[in-house]
Parts: C-alpha cells; structure tokens; sequence
C-alpha cells in the first residue's frame, strides 16, 4: 500500500513570515527556492490581507500557482533557539525553474532537521567517538584534541603522505564555497597532502580532463542555449530524471516549439525550427520518451550504441562532417590548433563506426547531418552538446571526452549561442582551493593505497566509500580490518589517559591499522569503521554559496539552527586547524605549528571572504551582501565587475586577451569552473575592493564567446582520439565472462546515495531495495517475478537488488540503481581504472540469480512502466 | 543498521505512528483555519462530508467516471479495476478513488486503461490506481491522494475522506 502522510491541511504562511533565499542543495540545476519562516505560535488566514500570496485561500488555486505547497515543503524546525515553522517552496521569480519543483528538491523541508515533527532524527548532533566498545557522545574539545595528537603524531613520525583525505570538491548541500576552501587551506595550504580523494572517484583528479587539456572548460555555456539550440546532442545522460528542471523548463520549451520567438528576436538573421535531439545511451530513457512526445519521434533520434563504444561513433561524426565540408572553417582557424592532427589521427569510416558501435551507417550519417548540416540560406546549425555520466564514467574516458569536444570545436559551437560542449553536471559545483599542483597526474589511487596497508590516519569529509566507490566490497574488507585494530587498542584503554591512548592508537596503526575520523551529517556507512565521527551542518543550517551548470552562483541563506552543535565544514577545519598548531607547538615543532596560522574564522562568511573572495577569478567583486540582494538568480561566474562601476578592465573576464589574468594565485584545474590560467602579470593596480554595498554584480553568460580559450596563446587545441576498445584492464574479460550488463545510474525518485532519503518514508516506501531493471523475458528465463531479490555477482562481489521489468531494458542488459544503501552496486565494479585514475563503473558485467521471493515490503509496490503515455 | 526495519511495511508503520506524530505536531500548533478555532479539541484530519459519488451500477470495468471530491472544485474519478486491491472499496474489493488534479504543479490527469495508472500531461508523473495511487514515476513528492470509499447496502458509493492534500488548497475541506 502506497505511503500516505495523512496530512489534509496545512498552516498558512501569514503575511509578515521571513523570506530568505535558498537554492535547492541538491542537483547541479540548483532551483531557486523560498524559505518562509514564522512564529510556532502564529499563523497567516485564507483572507488575501491575512497570507504571504495576497490570495483568497479559501478558494481552489489552479494549476502552477504560487499559493500551494505541498506537505513535503513544510516542518517545523528550530531558529536561533525556538521553534518556527518553514516552508520552502521552489520560487517562481528564478529564472532557473521557473517556480518548478522536483520529486527531491522539493522535499527539502521535509528532509530537514526536526525534533518536533521526526524527521531526519539520523543527523548527526554531537561529535561521538569510539569509547568502551561503541560511538559515544562527547565535546568538540575532547574529540578534535584526540585528531589533533594523533593526525600529529603520525605525520611527525611517517611525514604528511601518511594522512589520507577524502573529501568532496563539489557544491550544494555539504559543499560549497566555503567548505571547499576550508578543507583546501588546511589540506593543501597548511599542508601538502597527496593521499587525497574526491567524494565519488578513488583519486584526486577531474573528471572532465580532457576537455580542460584542449582549453575547454566544461561549463561553458548557459541554460538559455537549450532554448535557442538547433539541436541538442547528449551522450550518457538522463536529464530528466537527473537535471529535471532544466530539462522541463528549458529544452522543452525548445522542443515543443515555444521558444520560437525567442530564437527569432535574439537570432534574426537565420531559420528556425524546434528542436531536433540526439541521445546516445545504451538504454532508453524516460528523458528520451519525453523528447519524443514533445517534439514527435521524427525529430528525435536515440542512438543505442553497445555500451561503451561512443568514441568510435564520435571519431565518425568528425571523420564525416570533415569530409563533407561542415566545418567552422573560420572559427578553426582563428581560435584552434591541430585540426588536420585529429582528423588524420581520428579517421573513421561509418561503416567502421556502425561496427563497433552497433549502429547503423545511416544512423551514424543522418545524426551527423542533423548537428552539422548546414541550415537552409547556408546558415550554420548550432548544436549544444551535453554529456554525463555515461561518458564520465564510461570506457575510456579521457578520449572519449575529448572526442566529443572535438565535434563541438570543429563545427564551431563553443563560445556561440545555442551551442556548448558541457558536461550537465551531478552536485552543483563551489571548489575554491589553494593549488593541487603537488598532487600530481596521474594521482595517487587512494583507495587501492589504502586496500594495500598504506597511511595511518584517514579524514573523511562528507563522503562515503561504502557505498559510491568501485571495487567497494574489497575495499570494505580491507577497510573493516586495518580500523578493527586501532578499536581494539582503544578499548583497550581508559579514555581519560589521553597520552596511553594516542600511544595505544599510533601503535595499532605501526601493525597496520588505520584511525579513521569522519565527517559528516549523518552516521554514514563508512562511519560505521570510524573512530569519531564531526557532526557538520548543511545547507540552510550554515550561509553556503555555490554555482550551478550555468555557473550561476548564489547564496543560500542561513534558514534554521544545525542539530545540537553541529558545524559548518569551514569551522570544523578552521577548529581542527587550531588544534594541530596547538599541539605541534606543544611537541615543540614550531616552524610546522606555523603554518596552521590564518584559521581564526568564527563564520562561514569569514571564511567565504578568505578564501573565494580573495582567490577566485572575479571574487573581489563578490560579497554576502551583494549576492543576498541578487536573490535566487545570483549572477553567472566569472564575475567582471559591478553594475554601475562597469566591467573591470583588469581582465577577470573569460580569455579576453590571450592569457588571462586571474586574481591570486592561479587554480590549475580548478574543479567546477573553467580551469584558470597562470596569470601574465599585469601592471595596472587591481581595483580597490568595493565597500560592502548591495549593488549588482556583472557576471559571464557565456565563456569563449570571444573565440580566446584557456591555452597559453588562447587556441583551443584539437586532441587525436583513437579508438582502442575497452581500455581499463579486465573489461573485456569481464564482458566476455558474465551474461548481463550490469549498468547502472540514478533515479528521479533519490537523491545521491539516498543519504538523507533513507531516512524519508516517501522514498523507502517505493524503493526500499535498489531496482534492477530487466527485460521481462530474461526475467522470464531466471524464473523471476516483479519484486523478487536478486543476486548480482562476479569475481569482484556481489549485491542485491530487486528485479524490475521493464521492455526498456534490452535483452542481458540491465540497470541497477547506483549508490543505494540497501545494495550496493559498486560492490560488483572492477578496480579498473583509466590512465588518470577514473573510475570506469557503466561498463560492469555480471551473473544475476534470484534470492527471494518479493519480500513482504516490495509487496504491493508499482511495478510499471515509468515511461509515461499520452492519451490515446 | 537502521534499515533492519525495512522488514515491515513502512507505509503502515507511518500511518499508525509518524502520521500521527506529524498531525499532533500540526494540530498542536494552532493551524486550524480561522473559522473553526471555536473547536473545543481539534481532530488530528479536518471533518470530510460523507458524499454519494455515484452507484456501484453505474461503473463499468476499467472506466474511469468523473467524480469530484470534497467539493465540485476538486475533481476526481472512481474505478472499478475488476481485482481487489488495497484500499478498494464494494462487494469484490476493486472500486478506488482518486483526485485527478496532478500534486506536482495541478494539471489534470487522465486514466490510461491498458496500464491502469493515471498520467499527467504536464510533466510526465504515472501514478499507480492499482497500488494506491504510488506515484510509478514522477515529479510530485507524494502519492496520489485516494479517497476513503463505503459502499452501502444498495450499491451507492461514499466518499468520506482523502489520505493526502489535494493540489491548490491549504486543507482538504474549503
Ligand atoms: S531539479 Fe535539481 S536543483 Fe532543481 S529542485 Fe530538483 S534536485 Fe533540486
Ligand atoms: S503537473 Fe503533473 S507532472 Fe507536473
């Protein structure tokens, strides 16, 4: 039976409710958001004089209004001490949505900390550490001395490269701003850690390197282009189900058609049509479903290549367009280097293409005549090409990337309206870092380092490798072993002798052990192997800025109190900062105690302030005050200048002149935005930063849109892509071996790995185990009904999951939802990795055998088709 | 682990203890509309009127008839699905209700009688009329709103309540 709150009236936000504004912490769309706060006590009437909507609410309010929300956007949660109820609802003045919601940003409320209501009771509230057998509660004092002497007493004895850092580099709820250079000034400020990883890959490395190796950043275009594009070509990903609202409120309009006056008012001189789409993906989608209803399957094209093999068809297209002359020939020549290189070194027949990838030849040739085909009158066809994860974490990903950026730059869609080579993004992004130059390319594989024995102290911030890391059950294993022994030596010993435990811990760490101290929300399920866990504060609980896939950045507003004495990440760090000073000034090492200065922040703003304010390109122009007063629509990075004074002459804006200059240091490869470039040094005096005033700040639409890119002499450089078929070692094996594809990916429904919907009773209730989707006469074959648990195993492990039937899902290809806590699928994925060290998870094969019968849970649960039909 | 209690069905497990625990906190919170404060002890759910919908002669197998509930503002359709489901109402189990007024942004939604889910237009949400209105896929952040049906003695079908706000309105009852 279908969870049902049993809520039927709601209390009405009164007219005088504070307003702030929130940016949906989720996905990379980042949806503009309204929290409305009120007295426990008070309430608005349905009277329009008596509510925030200056609406009779005792009438029915029709379809999009702005006078409803649902259940899910409200709680009561705790503001500076006292109960307040909340809601937040998405804000239709964002340009970004529109006033659109999705199935998880718009349950932030719900997901939030509430002693009253119940909900989210898993948040962590005090900092908890490993005392007489189990987590127990304890002060920040006592639980960051004990990090502090032991992270200290392992680095003076084993150097630095003894401490291995996992943390996140992303933005949104646990990220942002803020926290990025928290972690980033102590780990690679402070110190010079090398051990480090990012949340969702065993290494500290981008995802996206190629195209920042040709100059491209990967984030260069803006929603608007989804509207005005000819066509729009995305490869692995399923934007409706994972960049929902900016599928809905922008390809859409541009599919069905109504972005037509758009298209003609700021694009007079050419012909427009709706929308054509590509999609490449192995499976079919719901996002390829909706294309298809929206703008009719002529204009839709679903290439379901063999999973894996996008850079041969992306070779193809190149090799094809060359050949019939639909290059930006202009644009070649101007703003890139190495055409011919990559066209001599890429060629690929269609029909070479059609074999590898399972195409046909004349699919292969009518999706390139339809990106690049010139339009009617001669005009050029602007394509936006989109990928994600299907890419990111498909065979081959360097190449791959690189491949697609080729098309992109050769039919000249880079910099231009309607066009972009982006990626569409997962978490938004909020990286402000001290460089990682140190770190090296390749990486260290951490995971592996860590499987094999090496490092002594492990911190781990917002990330949870048990279950979004690849050869997880190994790494598990490994992981259980080396923490077992250090809680063995604690229990060892009383807590109060502070010196016999450090003692106790470094010596268990000397047999192989591992301290492990997490830092996080929740308990997560890596936690369960630590020794003290940091309760952090999130989004709305802390002010947290971050950018979306538009690089548009705001400010969420400080809404309500952290649970207990959670932290902001910034403070913890800063927190843990003081500590090692503190105690390496006690061990007598002053000259390292010193380099922990600069960590007096008593505020997340004074930590914006430190580091993004100073360091970023076009920080000096952004400041709190400035951004409140942008609201939900922020402005788009990089900042240029201030509304009123002018764009600033100093270069902050994107590859004006060959080699830009950047304020600060230069971040190599900074994660999350374009990857800026080493500054000449210019002569003129930087502008004297503006008083804290609220006026507008000019942002960047588009990047490249002057032809300049991120390269010394400003030329894009084309990348020779040659297709060498599945390259991480043991996929080919591994697909020759087992008889499904075990793809895999997210779902509309979850957030990440659910680490906050596992405490929601509207998720669990429709997915309490993750879903495999079958095709039905497979599941036939195994003997399967809807519902049953299943096995999925091969040499690397094995996980569980409940089948789905689906005839989306071709025969031995399945998708399992990736990341869940109720089964794991990165269990069954091999440490194969690329030369960079990116995981390769999409390309997993393995057996499948039924466990169970549908347990008494599962029982009842639609089962249907999720593609949804019009009517007949 | 925390999820040891999957084992039990979460939905009824909400629906004896967090529902209640949401409402009190609701109720205990002076949300009633203005012109019901005079209640000497507020009901955890507003008071439904107890409406004839319509006779169990009137449905046809797999065809949904329009209704609207509580009120003719809020349209709703009844189903009869030929198999006895959770929540069904009549002498064989198989008759449900349900508001047609898409929870995610308020678009109507319209029965698809081969799959027996009803879809919205709007944005693509499928909910399930056979598993009590779950949403199968979709964008709202609950499942369908379904009515509370009796069937008298002589066939003729009640509506007296609804387990989920209905899109466009603060309470169920105006
Ligand atoms: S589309 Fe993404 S950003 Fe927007 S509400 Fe949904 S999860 Fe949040
Ligand atoms: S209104 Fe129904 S899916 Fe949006």
């Amino acid at each position: 039976m279908a969870y049902k709150r049993q809520i039927d009236r709601l209390p009405i936000i009164p007219a005088d409710a504070k307003e702030h504004n929130v940016v949906c912490h989720y996905c990379i769309v980042g949806c503009g958001y309204k929290a409305y706060t009120w007295d426990i006590d008070k309430q608005g009437t349905t009277d329009p004089a008596g509510n925030k909507f200056n609406v009779d609410l005792s009438q029915q309010q029709g379809a999009d209004t702005e006078a409803w929300y649902a259940p899910a956007m409200y709680n009561i949660v705790k503001q500076d001490g006292k109960d307040v109820h909340i809601v937040i609802k998405p804000d239709v003045k964002c340009v970004v949505n529109s006033g659109l919601g999705s199935i998880r940003g718009a349950r932030m409320a719900e997901m939030s900390y509430s002693a009253v209501r119940n909900t989210e009771q898993q948040r962590l509230t005090d900092p908890m550490v490993w005392r007489y057998g189990q987590m127990q509660p304890t002060s920040w004092d006592d639980a960051l001395d004990l990090v502090a002497r032991v992270t200290a007493a392992v680095i003076a004895d084993q150097g630095e490269d003894a401490l291995f850092v996992s943390a996140y580099d992303h933005g949104g709820a646990g990220g942002g701003y803020e926290n990025t250079w928290g972690t980033g000034k102590l780990y690679f400020g402070s110190m010079k850690i090398k051990n480090i990883r990012i949340h969702n890959r065993p290494a500290y490395n981008s995802e996206v390197h190629a195209t920042r190796d040709m100059g491209v950043g990967e984030l260069n275009n803006c929603y608007e282009d989804a509207e005005l594009a000819d066509t729009i070509v995305v490869v692995g990903a399923n934007s409706l189900e994972t960049q929902t609202n900016y599928f809905l409120n922008h390809w859409i309009p541009n599919l069905r058609g109504i972005s037509q006056d758009k298209k003609q008012q700021l694009l007079p001189n050419e012909p427009h049509e709706p929308a054509r789409v590509i999609i490449v993906d192995p499976r079919r989608t719901v996002t390829i479903n909706a294309c298809e209803i929206e703008a009719g399957k002529d204009r839709v094209m679903h290439l379901a290549i063999n999973s894996g093999t996008d850079l041969a068809l992306f070779n193809a297209w190149l090799t094809y367009i060359a050949d019939k002359g639909w290059v930006d020939k202009a644009f070649i020549d101007a703003s890139t280097k190495d055409f011919d290189k990559a066209i001599a070194g890429n060629k690929t027949s269609l029909e070479e293409a059609a074999r590898i990838t399972g195409l046909t030849v004349d699919q292969i040739r009518q999706s390139a005549e339809w990106m690049a085909q010139p339009k009617e009158g001669g005009a050029r066809r602007r394509s936006m090409f989109a990928y994600e994860k299907g890419l990111i974490w498909g065979n081959d990903n360097y190449r791959t990337n690189g491949a697609l950026v080729n098309v992109a730059l050769a039919t000249g869609n880079i910099g231009r309206p309607g066009g972009g080579c982006v990626r569409l993004g997962g978490h938004q992004e909020g990286y402000a870092r001290p460089s990682d130059a140190h770190v090296g390319r390749p990486a260290a594989y951490v995971d592996q380092l860590l499987i094999s024995g090496q490092g002594g102290v492990h911190h781990i911030w917002g990330c949870d490798h048990y279950k979004t890391t690849l050869n997880a059950l190994q790494f598990k294993q490994a992981y259980k072993r080396r923490t077992d022994l250090v809680k063995d030596a604690m229990s060892a010993v009383p807590w109060g002798d502070r010196p016999a435990m450090v003692a106790a811990i470094t010596d268990a760490i000397k047999k192989g052990g591992l301290f492990s101290v997490d830092v996080d929300i929740i308990p997560t399920q890596i936690g369960q192997a630590a020794h003290v866990w940091l309760p952090a504060a999130t989004s709305g609980e802390m002010n947290l800025t971050s950018m979306n896939g538009e690089r548009r950045m705001r400010l969420t507003e400080r809404y309500m109190d952290p649970p207990g004495s959670a932290m902001p990440d910034c403070l913890i760090a800063a927190r843990l900062a003081n500590n090692l000073e503190r105690v390496f000034r006690e061990m007598g090492k002053t000259e390292i105690a010193d380099r922990f200065k600069g960590f007096d922040w008593k505020t997340e703003e004074d930590a914006f302030m430190d580091g993004y304010h100073q360091h970023e390109k076009g920080g000096q122009f952004v400041t709190y005050a400035r951004l409140r007063a942008m609201g939900t629509n922020g402005f788009q990075e990089p900042a240029v200048g201030i509304e009123g004074q002018g764009a600033t002459a100093q270069g902050t804006t994107t590859g004006q002149t060959p080699g830009m200059v950047v304020q600060g240091p230069a971040i190599e490869g900074a994660r999350g935005k374009e990857p800026v470039q080493q500054a000449t040094p210019t002569t003129a005096t930087p502008p004297p930063a503006p008083p804290a005033g609220s006026e507008p700040i000019i942002g960047t639409q588009r990047l490249y849109a002057d032809g300049k890119f991120n390269t010394k002499d400003g030329k894009a450089i084309f990348m020779e892509t040659k297709w060498r078929g599945f390259e991480a070692s043991g996929k080919e094996e591994e697909s020759k071996k087992f008889a499904f594809l075990i793809n895999n990916g997210r779902a509309n429904h979850i957030w990440q790995s659910a680490y906050l919907d596992q405490e929601n009773d509207f998720v669990m209730d429709r997915f309490p185990f993750p879903f495999i989707e079958m095709n039905p006469q497979d599941m036939a074959a195994l003997n399967l009904k809807s519902g049953d648990l299943v096995e999925v195993y091969n040499d690397n492990g094995s996980t569980q999951a409940m089948a789905y039937p689906t005839d989306r899902a071709k025969p031995k290809q399945t998708f399992m939802l990736f990341g869940y806590p109720t089964g794991v699928q990165g269990n069954v994925v091999s440490a194969g990795v690329n030369e960079f060290i990116i995981p390769n998870y999409k390309q997993t094969w393995g057996n499948i055998r039924k466990l169970a019968d549908a347990p008494e849970v599962v029982k009842g649960l639609s089962f249907k088709e999720k593609e949804y039909a019009p009517p007949v | 682990m925390k999820r040891c209690d999957l084992l039990v069905d979460l939905g009824r497990r909400r629906f004896l203890s967090g529902a209640g625990v949401a409402a009190a906190g609701v109720a205990a919170s002076a949300v009633l509309p203005a012109n019901e404060t005079k209640a000497a002890v507020p009901t955890a759910r507003v008071t439904y009127p107890s409406t004839r919908l319509g006779n169990v002669n009137e449905l046809k197998l797999n065809e949904p008839l329009d209704v609207a509930y509580p009120d003719d503002d809020a349209s709703g359709v009844l189903i009869k699905l030929g198999k006895r489901v959770e929540g069904g109402a009549g002498p064989e189990g198989d008759i449900v209700g349900f508001t047609t007024i898409c929870p995610h942004k308020g678009y109507p939604l319209h029965y698809n009688s081969e799959r027996r889910t009803l879809n919205c237009s709007g944005h693509y949400s499928v909910f399930d009329c056979e598993a009590g209105g779950q949403e199968t896929w979709g964008h709202a952040t609950q499942n369908l709103p379904q009515y509370s049906l009796r069937v008298d003695e002589k066939g003729d079908i009640y509506a007296e309540g609804v387990d989920e706000l209905i899109y466009g309105r603060l309470s169920n009852v105006l």
